[in-house]
């Protein structure tokens, strides 16, 4: 078996110095680990490399993938008033989102992972594997409606300006994912900002929130499920219901305080995920299981994800204590339902390339992350959510933490240095 | 100090100040009371605090906190976590390195020493010390007759120091590497050894100018390794201290305890003859790992000084023991030695001949049988290990798996090693091998390998993964039990940033102490080569 497969790969092996040895190269390693032994060195090494990590990451992300998924469906429906019970039309909601997620996950690895091949074959290297996890986990900080065009720019500028104009896997400041999404925020506000793009297939027609009409591929759906006598999508283009919008718990407390919030999302709502939101963001159980799982196998940073949660409760009791706007006067404790809070803790703070390198660097981090975030998403009424823009601003600080933490590890040597014995 | 005190008390008894004016309203003072009890006993816990912090400061400028001992009123987080320290530690402090990882490989080698094994040929490597010139001054020629101790060659930098003969017997063959450079000097041994007569050296009589010049002659010199830079001293340095670890705590190590047996007194000569070689101390690394109480050869040297050691590996490594007793700085030179350098170094004063019996050990998986065997410094590893190999897709290495030098059947031991694994080439393809939960030595949770702690591997030499860029942080330093930040020495060294480098502590490492730190690197850096360059680079600076 493994050496017809092994055999078969020989035989496809296109001319070394190609653009497509580099593709077979990837794709070789993908299906096999290398026959490469150790020299020089260390004889025995871990078993753990950088496929694995970043594939754990990947894999500690997936049942945000399956909610998220489901959510689309399930926003979609509540919003033209079918199927609001959250189990109901089950086959529709999640056959929905899978066709509303699916061109957008294409689109990511088909634009990041062509990008990621072609510089690997012009510097001459064998393909990284960095950009698994950020095309992992760009579909999931984007608003369901994205248009694809727009997704293509902002990945095609996170990966080229980000990433690849410093290096490479490993050499970036900015975390490229986070990079990708602020391209959207600052060059196509409107597709990214606002009450409409959080509800997938809901346009705005002459003040009227209408449906968008179902494509072929619905069709082909529902020609299956009458197949099984199910329920079926249907032509579209169905009303809103009455005194519909698909504001975020954000926007909402940013005009009206925890009053305004509660009145439209319970926070089991909020909780479990089943509200309007970026498509991974929303359930915050998921998110906090994947955070587990990446602490347990020690990939990512617990330091970064605890230090984090102190600076957002910090800055959250101080906001209490002041109440200068009714969104400050949201108890601390609701600001870890509302928002990405976590999703950007456990995925995004803890990239241990933007991250703060050094153990004492980590927790002042992540605590600033936490106190900015916050700021930003209770301060500023511009932007709908701060986490996002206080992780990039703090990686761009991170070389300089890291800075301050080693050199006081050379002072202390220079101490003993100057002392006398 | 005082003021922030002040200031803390000052802050307290603000808001009983509102608390009791606004009381006087007649209604029940139990909760003012109540403050002013809470308040009391932060207060008393300020003060003990305080108090607590002082004497640490104290113990800091006597500088007493290098020990290890725990200075506070509290009990430290791990010492009440810590399994219960061995009985035979009792009435020393022990340093307990929390950092590390044991590799557990299979083929441990039984505690008896197979007379069967024996090598006939052996060889001395001038390529085994650091900073020589590829072609010394050889002084010898094929088929002349040496005996043990005679001279074989030496640096023509530095004539002084002598390299000599480990055996007695008939050179074969001097072996030259590219560029004309001598790979190694071959000797085929005698069956009845053969020794250079060494005169009587009297210890207390002589200065030290004397016991250099002595030793140097005599073939003695080379044992020593000067840190910073893992080289042989010049004649003119002193050392500040010279170190020595009693246990080895790499994969498959020989036991020292056994190894030492019935060597003992030219352990404790060795000893003596150190100790006026440098104007400080000795220092000697003991093993409180297990539950019996090492070797009474290494409990009961005298004069020396004595530190417990517990941990997972490397904390046998010298260079991590000298960092927890009293770390090098850049302008200190500090000896160190292995245990069976010194009883060579001692023999030359009791049996007044150069005695370089060696007991090695014999290891790995693919050995039939792993044992220790009796020979003689730098024996050839092919005879060694002949009808002992399962099968001969195998590699050689002097040395343990993670520090040690790749050899072929035809190569010898290096001069310091006293070990020889074997294990598996890894030289095959695995499908999916980054996704399947492999049963491979691992320190991460994410293979299921740490589900079972006992498991004795049978490692081999796959890399498992591509060479990458930096990516995870924080790996190293978990597996390195120093104030060290080795990414950022790394990477300050392929930088070629001098001043960072001394600043970040490379003088205090050597390739074995960064070993671990290159196993488990997620993206299969070569840091030992990495480091041995930013080290060569600063030793040519200096």
């Amino acid at each position: 078996m493994k050496q017809t497969i092994l055999d078969l790969f020989k035989r496809l092996e296109p001319k070394k110095g190609t653009i497509a040895h580099t593709a077979y190269d990837a794709f070789f390693t993908f299906a096999f680990t290398p026959n490469e032994v150790t020299h020089n060195g260390v004889h025995v090494r871990d078993g753990m490399d950088l496929k694995r990590t970043m594939v754990q990451v990947v894999i500690a992300m997936q049942l945000c993938y399956i909610f998220g998924t489901y959510n689309i469906g399930h926003q979609h429906f509540v919003a033209i008033g079918q199927y609001t019970e959250f189990f109901a039309g089950f086959h529709l909601k999640l056959v929905y989102g899978f066709i509303q997620l699916l061109p957008i996950w294409v689109v990511t690895h088909a634009v990041g992972l062509g990008i990621e091949f072609f510089y690997a074959f012009k510097r001459k290297h064998a393909v990284e594997e960095g950009f698994l996890v950020s095309g992992a986990l760009i579909p999931l900080i984007m608003p369901p409606d994205i248009p694809l065009w727009i997704l293509t720019l902002s990945i095609a500028f996170a990966v080229i300006i980000g990433k690849e104009a410093f290096g490479g896997t490993g050499m970036n400041i900015l975390n490229i994912a986070l990079l990708a999404r602020v391209f959207v925020f600052f060059a196509y506000p409107t597709y990214i900002s606002g009450d409409e793009v959080w509800v997938s297939g809901i346009e705005k027609v002459n003040g009227q929130y209408i449906s968008d009409t179902y494509g072929w591929a619905h069709h082909l759906f529902d020609w299956i499920f009458k197949g099984f006598g199910w329920t079926s999508f249907g032509e579209g283009g169905l009303a809103a219901i009455d005194g519909y919008s698909g504001a975020t718990p954000l926007s909402l407390g940013a005009a009206g305080g925890w009053e305004a919030i509660s009145s439209r999302y319970t926070p089991a709502e909020m909780w479990w995920g089943t509200i309007p939101g970026s498509i991974g963001e929303t359930s915050k159980p998921f998110i906090i299981l994947g955070a587990l799982y990446l602490i347990f196998i020690n990939i990512a940073s617990w330091r970064v994800m605890v230090s984090m949660v102190l600076g957002l409760i910090t800055m959250g009791l101080i906001f209490n204590a002041w109440g200068w706007s009714p969104f400050m006067e949201v108890p601390w404790y609701y600001h870890f339902y509302m928002g990405s809070f976590l999703f950007a803790m456990a995925f995004m703070a803890t990239d241990p390339v933007t991250a703060a390198s050094t153990t004492r660097g980590k927790w002042i981090y992540g605590f600033f992350i936490g106190v900015l975030g916050l700021v930003i998403r209770v301060i500023n009424p511009a932007y709908p959510e701060g986490w996002m823009l206080a992780i990039l601003f703090m990686n761009v600080f991170a070389p300089l933490i890291d800075h301050f933490v080693i050199q006081a590890n050379i002072r202390r040597r220079l101490k003993r240095a100057k002392a006398s014995v | 100090m005082k003021n922030r005190v002040f200031y803390l008390l000052f802050l307290l008894l603000l808001p009983l100040g509102t608390l009791l004016a606004q009381s006087t309203g007649g209604s029940s003072n139990y909760f003012v009371y109540g403050i002013l009890a809470i308040a009391v006993i932060l207060f008393l816990g300020l003060i003990v605090q305080v108090s607590d912090n002082l004497l640490a400061i104290e113990a800091k400028r006597v500088g007493a906190d290098k020990t290890g001992t725990n200075f506070s009123i509290f009990p430290r987080l791990n010492e009440l976590l810590a399994p219960k320290a061995p009985a035979y530690t009792e009435g020393h402090t022990v340093i307990r390195t929390q950092r590390g990882f044991d590799i557990k490989l299979e083929g441990e080698a039984i505690k008896t020493i197979d007379s069967s094994v024996q090598a006939n040929t052996f060889a001395l490597q001038p390529r085994n010390f650091h900073g020589m010139s590829p072609i010394p001054k050889v002084e010898v020629e094929p088929r002349q007759q040496v005996k043990a101790g005679d001279v074989l060659f030496y640096d023509k930098r530095y004539p002084e120091i002598k390299y000599v003969a480990p055996v007695s017997g008939e050179i074969v063959a001097v072996n030259r590497a590219e560029k004309r450079a001598i790979k190694e000097v071959v000797i085929l041994a005698d069956k009845n050894m053969q020794y250079r007569e060494v005169p009587a050296f009297n210890l207390d009589g002589s200065s030290r100018e004397e016991l250099v010049n002595f030793l140097a002659e005599y073939g003695a010199w080379p044992l020593l390794t000067q840190r910073p830079f893992d080289v042989v001293p010049g004649l003119k340095d002193v050392p500040r201290d010279i170190f020595i670890s009693t246990f080895d705590s790499a994969p498959l190590a020989p036991d020292l305890n056994f190894v030492v047996e019935g060597r003992g007194n030219h352990f404790q000569k060795g000893l003596d003859v150190l100790s006026k070689l440098t104007p400080g101390r000795i220092y000697l690394g003991l093993d409180a790992r297990g539950e019996k109480a090492p070797s009474t050869v290494f409990t009961k040297a005298e004069g020396v000084e004595q530190y417990w050691f517990n941990g997972k590996h490397p904390v046998g490594n010298v260079g991590i023991q000298i960092h927890h007793i009293n770390p090098i700085r850049p302008q200190d030179k500090v000896w160190v030695l292995n245990v069976q350098d010194v009883i060579t170094l001692g023999a030359l004063f009791t049996e007044r001949r150069f005695n370089a019996e060696r007991v090695v050990v014999l290891t790995g998986a693919e050995l039939k049988q792993p044992v220790y065997v009796r020979t003689y410094l730098g024996a050839n590893i092919g005879e060694l290990v002949k009808n002992n190999l399962k099968n001969d897709h195998v590699r050689l290495i002097s040395g343990d798996v993670l520090s040690g030098k790749t050899k072929s059947e035809a190569d010898f031991l290096n001069f310091h090693d006293d070990q020889i694994t074997v294990i598996e080439e890894g030289d095959d393809y695995v499908l999916f091998g980054w996704l399947t939960p492999r049963l491979v030595p691992s320190v991460s949770p994410a293979l299921p390998s740490f589900l079972f702690p006992n498991i004795q591997f049978k490692a081999n030499t796959n890399t498992n993964g591509e060479e990458r860029a930096f990516v995870v942080t924080g790996q190293y330093e978990a597996v390195l039990p120093m104030d060290i930040y080795p990414q950022h020495l790394f990477k300050a060294i392929l930088a070629n940033d001098f001043e960072k480098m001394e600043g970040l502590g490379i003088h205090e490492l050597s390739e074995e102490d960064v070993a671990l730190c290159e196993f488990v690197c997620t993206s299969k850096q070569p840091l030992q080569e990495i480091l041995r360059e930013g080290l060569d680079a600063v030793h040519a600076e200096s």
